[in-house]
């Protein structure tokens, strides 16, 4: 079983991204779960038709300690594993803790073990991770292959620079790589060249580069994945291709974070700010 | 030789703590709490926290300590400790019908940032404290200061919450006496009643850690301040603040609050804190020192001069908190004793320039360390290097008396292997006697245990 994260700016796209590509690799006969580990608890919207699955974390709260698999983890699309780690409202307790539990809950219920016979595990991790909690997914060897998700507006690269400085910290000790840049067009110049250039100065590569295409929009809007809407819509093979991409990497590297004054000249050169 | 590897080589340590001098926050919020008439402390956090605090204090006063926990469970600390303060206060309240509940946190529920206001305003939405009942609260994250941070916390939470300003003055004089013993609160009471001063104490534990054994349980013992006289402190005419470093916060915030001017001395213990103790009384009550309190201090001076010839130049090493090691260092000194080596786990700027100013430059060769790396393993080393007389400090030094076979004279907190601290005050003229008497033992004994035939005296 692969066990990959996906990380990268809020609002990137990673929970979409993320769900089109399960679902292209379902389609290619992969079993996957995908775990959600954000309080807001939509990663697995599309997949589900709906955000239909009760948290983890609820869970644990109405029901005690005595949870089963089944509790918590729903089907999806295609024969998917879909678990919600959930977390508390806005404002009170520790999310970070919240995903800690959940992950270990997870373990100890079972949901790893070879017989669930899974291809993939993906973690759909929140933007920005402030905490220990939010780096669970990347500690102890428990994804080994991390993407990042990310665009050509500056924000987006820096946050993208800064989660590779976390898996720096974390390769060191354990086993985790990272498997390469996700490039989730926004119309930006240069971009797909930006990127391009941003993955190698970063010791990876670019995965794909998903142009902008209205259709997710509309097959989000319907509760489902581009594939499921649609399978014949091009934006349908650019998540196939992204992830045949993934399945066929064999590129894992430790990053090389670049300095901050290194990344502003690289948006110079490409044209991004003018100086 | 239960230490037998400490040795005299001090290496310079950027990180590590051996055996601290110092314990956590909720300690001393639990008990400034019990100072409290008919308060019960409640541990916002874990058990285990809870357990520990109650069992330290149980161990020191020899007293069942009683206090509620949040319980927090890890769906707790992901969720927030809300909903089990909510159940814990109705529960309190119904089963244990307290006047008060004084809420501390701890490192779990302070770091998931729990806001004990809110839940506090929401259990009262709720119907959960019932009518002329209170609850109120202090933030106690371990991971700053120490427990005497937590008592001084707890303390200016009392001023906080129901000091109660007005425009006329009653005459009456507040006493804060930082954390000293039950029976030094009750001594200070004393020295107050027979100079014939009105006084509000707070917080007052004597009364409920040394109650008297009468033969029936009291949930809540008879002492500790009331919250009426503590909605007064805003009407008494002056606060005197005993301890810098555990009684100036409450001191300032009770001025700032209700106009009530404060002087903050140092812990009377030893015969010149007990003389500018005495000497405030007097002043802010406009009163006359009774003779017989003079008595009581000539008595000590006398002692002092008849045992001169033991004490003088005597080495000693000290540990424990900054109120206690300020007076007793100026003390030692005016004993023409030798505090060599001082150490303080707890934090706070004046420290060192107030033990300088105790050691009045007649101890050139005192060493003195201050905060997190103030521990002692150090302290051990220092007296491995150069070797002293005597110990004074908590309990924890009973490892170093006894391999170094060095006099230990236990003072401060906690005390968990000895009974009587509680009772016998240290403070004022009485105290100062006690300890006099406990040293003048202390070396007198070795000197008589290590003594050959030949010198073995009956007349000292």
């Amino acid at each position: 079983m692969r066990k990959v994260a996906i990380y990268g700016k809020g609002g990137i796209g990673k929970s979409t991204t993320t769900q089109n590509t399960v679902a292209a690799l379902v389609e290619m006969g992969k079993k996957v779960m995908v775990v959600g580990c954000d309080p807001k608890a939509d990663s697995t919207r599309l997949l589900l038709g709906g955000l239909a699955q009760k948290t983890v974390l609820d869970t644990l709260r109405e029901e005690g300690e005595d949870v089963e698999l089944l509790d918590i983890r729903k089907e999806g699309y295609g024969g998917t594993l879909c678990v919600e780690s959930g977390g508390p409202e806005p404002g009170v307790g520790c999310a970070g803790r919240g995903i800690i539990t959940s992950i270990n809950l997870l373990e100890q219920l079972g949901a790893y073990t070879d017989d669930q016979n899974l291809d993939y595990a993906f973690y759909d991790v929140l933007g920005d991770v402030v905490c220990g909690g939010f780096a669970m997914p990347i500690r102890e060897g428990k994804a080994q292959e991390i993407y990042i998700v990310c665009s050509g507006e500056m924000m987006a690269m820096y946050a993208a620079n800064n989660i590779c400085k976390g898996i720096v910290k974390f390769a060191e000790a354990g086993g985790v790589r990272l498997g390469g840049l996700i490039c989730n067009s926004r119309n930006v110049d240069n971009e797909r060249d930006m990127i391009d250039e941003f993955a190698k100065r970063l010791g990876t590569q670019m995965v794909h580069f998903l142009p902008r295409d209205n259709d997710v929009q509309r097959a989000e809007i319907k509760r489902m994945s581009v594939i499921e809407w649609n399978p014949d819509v091009p934006q349908a093979n650019e998540y196939r291709t992204l992830a045949s991409n993934i399945d066929a990497n064999e590129m894992f590297v430790i990053p090389k974070p670049m300095k901050i004054n290194e990344l502003e000249s690289l948006l110079l050169d490409f044209g991004v700010l003018v100086a | 030789m239960l230490l037998r590897h400490t040795d005299s080589n001090v290496i310079e340590r950027e990180a590590l703590t051996v055996n601290p001098a110092k314990t956590c926050q909720p300690i001393g919020a639990m008990y400034a709490a019990l100072g409290i008439n008919k308060c019960l402390p409640h541990s916002h956090g874990s058990q285990g926290c809870c357990a520990y605090h109650r069992s330290t204090l149980t161990r020191h006063y020899k007293e069942p300590i009683m206090s509620g926990t949040s319980s927090f469970t890890e769906g707790s600390s992901v969720f927030g400790g809300q909903s089990n303060l909510l159940q814990a206060v109705n529960n309190m309240f119904t089963i244990y019908d307290p006047d008060v509940i004084a809420v501390h946190t701890t490192c779990l529920s302070e770091t998931i940032g729990d806001d004990i206001p809110q839940i506090v305003d929401l259990a009262r939405e709720k119907g959960f404290i019932p009518k002329g009942k209170y609850v109120f609260h202090c933030n106690t994250p371990s991971y700053v200061g120490s427990h005497v941070t937590g008592f001084s916390n707890m303390v200016k939470a009392i001023v906080d919450y129901f000091a109660e300003p007005v425009e006329y003055k009653t005459g009456k004089i507040n006493i804060i006496p930082g954390w000293v013993e039950p029976g030094d609160m009750r001594e200070i009471k004393r020295i107050c009643y027979q100079m014939g001063i009105d006084t509000i104490m707070f917080p007052d534990t004597s009364d409920v850690l040394d109650a008297p054994q009468t033969g029936t349980y009291d949930f809540y013992p008879k002492g500790g301040v009331t919250i009426d006289d503590i909605k007064k402190t805003g009407s008494s005419q002056k606060t005197l603040a005993l301890g810098i470093t555990s009684s100036t916060a409450p001191a300032r915030a009770l001025d700032v609050k209700c106009s009530v001017p404060c002087e903050i001395l140092d812990l009377p213990i030893g015969l010149a804190a007990t003389d500018r103790f005495v000497d405030s009384l007097r002043k802010a009550a406009n009163v006359e020192v009774p003779g017989f309190i003079e008595d009581e201090r000539g008595r000590v001076l006398d002692f002092i001069t008849d045992t001169q010839q033991y004490l003088y130049g005597k080495r000693v090493a000290l540990w424990g908190d900054p109120d206690q090691l300020v007076s007793l260092t100026e003390f030692l000194v005016d004993l023409e004793m030798k505090p060599v080596y001082i150490v303080t786990g707890t934090p706070g700027k004046k420290f060192l320039t107030r033990i300088e100013k105790a050691l009045n430059g007649k101890v050139p060769e005192a060493k003195v360390k201050q905060g997190a790396n103030a521990d002692m393993f150090l302290m051990h080393q220092w007296i491995k290097d150069e070797p002293v007389d005597l110990l004074i400090g908590n309990t924890y030094g009973k490892y170093i008396s006894r391999d170094d076979d060095i006099p230990l004279i236990r003072h401060g907190f906690p005390i968990l292997d000895r009974v009587g601290h509680s009772y016998f005050p240290t403070v004022g003229y009485a105290g100062a006697l006690r300890l006099l008497e406990k040293i003048l033992d202390a070396i007198l004994s070795k000197m008589d245990r290590d003594s050959e035939e030949e010198s073995f005296e009956l007349v000292m």
